[in-house]
């Protein structure tokens, strides 16, 4: 059974007026616990309607969202469950950020789970440690840190809930190269720490290919799903569809059409350097 | 969802109704809820109401649009309705129980100012269905330019409900946005004690006013850097002009409002 499961999922907005729009339309789609998973597609594909959906903050116009096998709309305390099943981080969190010291604005989410104050205190303690934010913060207001450190704050709210699923959108959305480097390989450690699932919504490829499945939208619906090396092959749909390739895909493209034999399912930078190497080594070629 | 919330919601279209000038349409309206008061009789009600029913024909608004604005006034109208019926005094009772009376003249009373009201709101909803946030405000200032004169500061009214209409479907959005991002935390907005409730909404007014106050800021900035200096002396984009609709317009207004009182006259 997976651990996620979309049937038949539509969602249309402001169903019955002249502003009308299916955001998304039948998807269906199944996510095993474990997976490390990204949903790419470009702005107004529905990525961001289909999240709010996993842990019950839109309903469905039709079809169901089962989380282990149970329909998380079933009852109140179904719906509630799924918020702390799945935790979301939304498209810039610093936004959410309210209370008058960084400890407690961590603190929210577990202090809503009704845990006792030493768990609430263990918990924010490790999801602070997992963002990398320094426990000289804690006493901080959360408006006087840096943007970075905000983000992180913010990211370690919803990590603190200790949810089985995480789904962020866009995490690393205006942050500097090094900043966006340091918080993904610190996401990707929680989760092998933790063992959960992650979901990732983004459009950089560079994000997207180090998950292991790739989930493409456009218009509401699922074009492409597989493995890195599946979807990067179909290079021209995904540029048709407004998206890019990963720079290494990208570069190895244009050295196969200046002549160069190099292999398919070329898409990080560290494969295609082994790559050119290997190339080399045979001697043949130009380089 | 709050997006769903049509108050003061503007449907762009291009019939006559839309193209009228916005000046026009305040006049209008604002004679609209006088003639309202004015009906003495059924007759005028009928009357009223089909002036509304055409005009909503002509604007392609759908009565459906209409009622859905009257949604969030059902509270008030019942309110209106049950005070009216049971508090009006008269002789003609209509029938009794305990201290409940209700009079015939309650009863009159009570249907014609559920309907004074429906037809009022709806008349107002449809000069926001019809005319764009900032045509209404262009229409506004001209009208109250007058008051200049008494050292009003008309300008700067007119471009602070701008801004404040403006910012209205923005700050809904971000309202959307909060709440998402705190019932994800486990927020549990909707159930239990008024003041757990109070309490609640707290992690929502927080960020929404840190938001505003930078928006406000933000808006401020990017207005000196286009040398915004105040209204003095300031030309426009858009001239209103009056056309010969709009003298139609005044014509079928004036007509409405002369039915309304020869009705009454004779008590129809």
């Amino acid at each position: 059974m997976s651990l996620i499961e979309l049937r038949g999922l539509t969602h249309i907005y402001s169903q019955g007026t002249p502003f009308e729009k299916k955001a998304i339309d039948d998807v269906s789609l199944a996510i095993e616990a474990g997976q490390t998973v990204a949903l790419i597609g470009h702005t107004g594909s529905g990525k961001s309607t289909l999240i709010s959906h996993l842990n019950a903050l839109l309903k469905p116009s039709s079809g169901t969202v089962l989380l282990d096998g149970e329909d998380i709309f079933a009852s109140k305390a179904s719906i509630r469950a799924a918020r702390f099943r799945v935790g979301v981080v939304f498209q810039y969190p610093e936004y959410q950020l309210f209370e008058e010291t960084v400890f407690a604005d961590i603190a929210y989410g577990p202090k809503n789970l009704k845990l006792d104050d030493s768990e609430v205190d263990r918990r924010v303690r490790e999801a602070a440690a997992f963002v990398g934010l320094d426990a000289d913060q804690f006493d901080r207001s959360p408006l006087e840190l840096s943007g970075g450190q905000k983000r992180r704050a913010a990211v370690a709210g919803v990590l603190a809930m200790e949810p089985d699923v995480l789904v962020l959108d866009e995490p690393t959305a205006g942050l500097d190269p090094a900043g966006r480097e340091d918080l993904l390989a610190r996401l990707f450690r929680w989760r092998e720490v933790r063992g959960a699932t992650i979901l990732l919504v983004t459009h950089d490829m560079s994000i997207a290919n180090r998950c292991e499945r790739l989930v493409v939208m456009s218009g509401g619906r699922i074009v492409l799903d597989g493995t890195p090396e599946e979807v990067f092959a179909h290079d021209g749909q995904l540029v048709s569809i407004g998206l890019d390739l990963p720079a290494a895909a990208h570069i190895a493209k244009l050295l196969r059409e200046r002549g160069l034999d190099l292999p398919a399912g070329i898409y990080t930078l560290d494969r295609l350097a082994e790559a050119i190497l290997a190339l080399r080594g045979k001697g043949a070629g130009p380089c | 969802m709050l997006k769903d919330i049509t108050l003061g919601q503007y449907f762009p279209g291009d019939t006559v109704v839309h193209r009228l000038d916005p000046r026009t349409k305040l006049i209008l309206t604002v004679a609209y809820i006088a003639a309202i008061f004015m009906v003495g009789s059924w007759g005028g009600y009928a009357l009223v109401f089909a002036a509304l029913a055409a005009v909503c024909a002509v604007a392609h608004i759908k009565p459906r649009a209409l009622l859905k604005g009257l949604k969030p006034l059902v509270f008030i109208i019942v309110f209106t309705a049950v005070l009216n019926l049971f508090f009006t005094r008269g002789d003609d009772i209509l029938f009794q129980w305990k201290f409940l009376r209700v009079t015939y003249t309650g009863v009159e009373r009570a249907v014609s100012m559920v309907l004074r009201i429906l037809l009022l709101v709806s008349g107002t909803f449809l000069l926001t269905y019809t005319t764009s946030p900032l045509a209404i405000t262009d229409g506004l200032e001209k009208l109250l330019s007058p008051l200049k004169k008494l050292r009003v500061p008309v300008y700067e009214l007119s471009l602070m409900m701008c801004i404040a209409l403006r910012f209205i479907p923005t700050l809904i959005e971000e309202t959307d946005r909060i709440m998402s991002a705190q019932k994800a935390r486990g927020a549990d907005l909707e159930t239990g004690t008024l003041p757990e409730r109070a309490r609640a909404l707290l992690p929502l007014l927080i960020p929404l006013f840190i938001s505003a106050f930078r928006r406000a800021d933000e808006l401020a900035l990017a207005m000196e850097c286009r040398c915004y200096n105040g209204g003095e002396g300031r030309t426009r984009m858009k001239e209103l002009h009056m056309a010969w609709r709009d003298g139609a317009a005044f014509a079928l207004g004036a007509a409405l409002i002369a039915g309304i009182l020869l009705l009454r006259r004779l008590g129809i």
